[in-house]
């Protein structure tokens, strides 16, 4: 097991830069996440970890060691890749096999069984191993390579985006087992991912990326509430939270010129800001100090969204699911004046989370 | 008035229907292949079983299988298949050879590769009978260019019965690897990156890689590539035919060039030309039952 260094990496292709200046240190055993949008640089980043591509500038250490001058074969680290990357017109067993029939390792057969014998165990592909690999379905595709990772006993486990090709109940239920498998292993694990909910539920902690930098480091609960900019606060959350325009005098909000509504301050701002407000914290209820129209209503189940329309802005809000809203009916709202995120209006910097 | 007009209207307004579109198409094509391949291929299915000669007058008698008997009792013709048999094999396994090499060190980032490719594919281009004049000026035994650069003398690689075989194939092989060639770089450039990949970072040796991950893709093609080859070195004929006229270890088309419009035994060169159809038509199955096989697993 390992623990990963980057220090001051970067990454150009041609005059575009993919990655730049990106400082991160995982440690042993760790569930690190890498999180953003498209482009953002964390393939890149994954792959240079991997000894697949070289840093233009910067540093990769693994275990305290330099490991810019090796191969991917030196590192010794597992990849896992979304398209999952097994040999066409070999069985499932072989595949597992693959990697321990490499002249470095010079394993012997009974070895080589035992640890096909684990990682099939481990995974629940036991009936698979006879199979050829185009005879299975998607999810068992993706568990026989990361069986494939699993046999190596590598020093760390990369994955990039190992389930967004899988259908929403599969990825549910292969996301719990990868992070079972992650702590009984030990292993240190840094995932790729643009799903937040993925990077939410498996994390230890996240890194959050955007165009090639890292914009914020820290535990899922962290990233979730307390953002270090519009940016994460936005990306990280479903529904996403409401970032409204306003103004800021003494502890009162007043929000996109339409309603006022106090605020617990804790960072000395007047003037113009970003009011952030988690749909968790904007409560629907009569008697509340607001009026808004029902814009639109989503109904998740376990809670609705509800669209509240309040002049010409639009905000959401979780309401339990019992409550009964029409669209356009007229309701009233209050939020929370404790959780109510505030951000520079041009920097779209947090200005509360600095203080704290 | 109409707003938009589909195909089928537009060819209406001009009075043609789908159908007659259809027919257009398809029935000069259809014509095409009934005159001359269809109702030769059958014509001649009838002169093999007659003595006809094409040169004389003499109405053709009905022989039954009189010429496939003699045929099949010649021993002559017999050397004549053996001889093919070898050189189809010489020949074949050559461009695969050097085709597939070719193609795995095209198969990489390297400067002028679309230059180079092109320039690869010239011999291939031209025709049989230009690359066989050519070739016959470097195999020439007193001033051609090969024995000169080689210093082998007086070497006659044309005339001489052991050697003959062997320089047709090497000029068939010349032609005819940048196909091979062709085929073969299409099927590598198919393979995914991130299988490369994978193999890599499963510490996988580069040879090692080639036999489990890339051999087994490109098989199909390969064998794609080499039933062509092999048909059409079955039939060799224009390159042996300008290269070496009429030499004594000849190749199985040129016994039936001879039989057929050198001695005009136009029946007996029918049935010899359906026996060769029919091993092509057995070696080439034998073929696609592996290439099935292939792409199945």
């Amino acid at each position: 097991m390992a623990r990963i260094r980057l220090d001051k990496v970067s990454k150009r292709f041609g005059v575009h830069t993919a990655v730049s200046d990106l400082s991160i240190d995982v440690a042993d055993g760790e569930f690190f996440v890498l999180l953003g949008p498209t482009g953002a640089g964390k393939t890149t980043t994954l792959r240079m970890i991997a000894g697949l591509e070289k840093p233009s500038a910067g540093s990769i250490y693994i275990d305290d060691e330099n490991v810019d001058a090796w191969g991917p074969a030196e590192r010794d680290v597992a990849l896992v890749l979304q398209q999952y990357s097994l040999y066409p017109r070999l069985s499932v067993r072989e595949n597992l096999a693959f990697p321990l029939r490499s002249n470095v390792r010079k394993m012997s057969q009974p070895d080589i069984d035992k640890r096909i014998d684990y990682a099939s165990k481990t995974l629940r592909i036991t009936h698979l191993l006879d199979r050829k690999t185009d005879r299975l379905s998607g999810g068992e595709m993706q568990r026989v390579s990361i069986g494939r990772a699993i046999v190596r006993e590598p020093k760390v486990f990369l994955m990039d985006e190992p389930l967004s090709a899988l259908d929403a109940k599969l990825r549910e239920a292969l996301r719990s087992e990868l992070k079972d498998l992650q702590m009984r292993l030990g292993a240190t694990f840094i995932f790729v991912t643009h799903d937040q909910v993925e990077a939410m539920t498996m994390g230890d902690r996240i890194a959050v990326l955007n165009k090639g930098r890292i914009v914020q480091v820290g535990t899922p609960r962290d990233v979730y509430t307390n953002p270090r900019d519009t940016f994460v606060a936005s990306f990280v959350g479903s529904p996403a939270i409401n970032l409204l325009p306003g103004s800021l005098a003494g502890d009162v909000a007043s929000v996109a010129q339409a309603f006022e509504m106090p605020i617990t301050r804790s960072a000395a701002v007047e003037g113009p800001v970003t009011f952030g407000i988690r749909p968790e914290d904007v409560e629907v209820t009569a008697g509340a100090p607001n009026e808004a129209r029902i814009h639109d209503v989503e109904n998740h189940g376990i809670e609705k969204i509800v669209t509240l329309r309040v002049g010409e802005n639009l905000m959401r809000a979780a309401v339990p699911a019992r409550v009964e809203v029409k669209v356009e009916e007229a309701v009233r709202f209050s939020w929370n004046p404790d959780k109510v995120m505030l951000f520079d209006a041009k920097t779209g910097l947090n200005l509360r989370g600095q203080a704290a | 008035m109409m707003t938009t007009l589909s195909p089928t209207s537009r060819a209406a307004t001009r009075g043609w229907s789908d159908i007659t579109i259809r027919n257009l198409f398809v029935i000069p094509t259809v014509a095409f292949l009934i005159i001359f391949n269809v109702f030769p291929l059958l014509y001649s299915l009838g002169f093999s079983f007659t003595d006809f000669r094409a040169s004389s007058k003499d109405a053709a008698n009905f022989v039954g299988l009189q010429n496939y008997a003699d045929i099949l009792a010649d021993p002559v013709i017999w050397r004549s298949f053996a001889t093919t048999l070898w050189y189809v094999i010489v020949s074949v396994s050559g461009q695969f050879v050097v085709g597939f090499g070719l193609a795995l060190l095209l198969n990489r980032p390297i400067p002028g590769k679309g230059l180079l490719t092109t320039l690869l594919l010239l011999p291939m281009m031209l025709s049989p009978v230009v690359v066989g004049l050519f070739w016959k000026l470097i195999y020439d035994p007193s001033w051609g260019i090969l024995n000169y650069a080689l210093g082998l003398g007086k070497t006659a690689w044309l005339t001489d019965a052991n050697l003959a075989l062997y320089a047709v194939a090497i000029t068939d092989i010349w032609m005819w690897s940048p196909f091979v060639m062709l085929l073969s770089l299409a099927g590598l450039s198919a393979v995914p990156k991130h299988l490369y990949e994978a193999a890599s970072i499963d510490r996988a040796s580069k040879l090692y890689t080639f036999f489990r991950v890339t051999l087994p893709l490109v098989a199909p093609i390969l064998l794609i590539a080499v039933i062509f080859r092999t048909m059409e070195a079955f039939k060799t004929f224009d390159i042996a035919f300008v290269m070496t006229g009429q030499p004594q270890a000849e190749l199985i088309s040129s016994r039936l060039y001879k039989m057929a419009f050198a001695q005009w035994q136009t029946g007996p060169a029918s049935a010899l030309a359906y026996i060769v159809l029919i091993m092509v038509l057995c070696i080439t199955n034998i073929y696609v039952k592996y290439l099935n096989k292939a792409k199945e697993r």
